[in-house]
């Protein structure tokens, strides 16, 4: 077992801020278009994170052009160049799926302080 | 070429590969393993290396094992298995003593990797030979059972009539595995999918038959 957490702990990565489920996170991803290699913005709210170690995963949702649009990424994927965390939200659970039955001022989430 | 060596299933886990896709891996601490005695075609009619992997406790090992052991002048290992070779390659100029470890292998290359699966206890048909079930309802009354188990006339059942019973625990190969990372400092082998058995369980990773 250990040396399976060996095996993974090399792939994790260490420069990923701490975000949770309710803030806002914009995530710079690497597209390969034919040859060459560019990064897109895809900025939401991140609905949940799921999993442990390598395998954890986390989904950001947005409203792109009036429709609900939602990427799931790991977290430790190469293909992510970076996560900047916008705003921190305050939320009561640590799945969000409620937001997808609301739009507009009703999926607001409210912008938690540091204490 | 022809060539093998002895593991322990650590498990699975994912990594990613350099594009940044995630593939799914096994685990599986390979060797080091010794040769502890060459098969010959003078002597024994066919080639193949025995290689001995794994520690054991001496004092549980008897006599004739010790002496077999001792005539390859090597400490004595907890598994012997036999892989087959061919005259002309390299793999089969090791000798008796010599050491196999994961280096024999490279990434990118197939593999068969043989394991003992994992026991299901007694299973009905439909697990065990993957036949369909009945209707649940309609009044059908033929939900999980064994279909029809022969036409009437020859009195008997044939042999080889699929039929519940002890599943698992069986021998098996997955073919044509590929190696994803090899590491010889912790003696690792990491092989794409899934790979029979439970974890700690003793596989045998060859190269591809078919590759």
């Amino acid at each position: 077992m250990d040396l399976i957490r060996a095996v993974e702990s090399e792939q994790l990565r260490t420069d990923i801020p701490h975000f949770q489920a309710g803030d806002t996170v914009r995530v710079h991803v690497k597209v390969v278009e034919g040859s060459n290699e560019r990064i897109q913005i895809f900025e939401g709210i991140v609905l949940r994170r799921m999993g442990g170690g390598i395998n954890e995963l986390f989904t950001v949702r947005k409203i792109s052009q009036g429709v609900g649009v939602e990427r799931t990424f790991p977290i430790h994927s190469p293909r992510i160049a970076k996560i900047e965390v916008v705003r921190q939200g305050k939320v009561r659970r640590a799945r969000l799926y409620y937001l997808r039955e609301r739009s507009g001022r009703a999926a607001r989430i409210r912008e938690r302080r540091r204490s | 070429m022809a060539k093998g060596i002895l593991g322990k299933k650590l498990g699975m886990t994912q990594i990613f590969s350099a594009e940044g896709f995630l593939i799914p891996v096994t685990v599986i601490e390979a060797g080091p393993c010794t040769v502890v005695q060459k098969k010959t075609m003078e002597n024994d009619n066919y080639l193949a290396l025995q290689l001995g992997f794994g520690d054991r406790r001496e004092r549980l090992f008897n006599k004739p094992q010790k002496g077999h052991f001792a005539k390859a002048n090597v400490k004595p290992k907890r598994y012997l298995r036999e892989i087959r070779i061919k005259s002309d390659n390299e793999f089969a100029k090791l000798n008796v003593g010599d050491e196999v470890t994961v280096s024999i292998f490279t990434e990118g290359e197939k593999v068969d990797v043989t394991g003992t699966t994992k026991g299901k206890g007694y299973q009905g048909s439909i697990k065990r030979h993957n036949q369909a079930r009945g209707p649940m309802t309609h009044g059908s009354h033929y939900h999980r059972g064994v279909g029809s188990l022969n036409a009437v006339d020859p009195a008997r059942v044939f042999k080889g009539r699929k039929l519940p019973g002890r599943m698992g625990g069986e021998r098996r190969t997955i073919q044509n595995l590929e190696i994803v990372k090899v590491d010889p400092d912790r003696n690792l082998l990491l092989v794409k999918g899934a790979v029979p058995g439970v974890k700690g369980s003793l596989v045998i990773v060859r190269n591809a038959v078919k590759g």
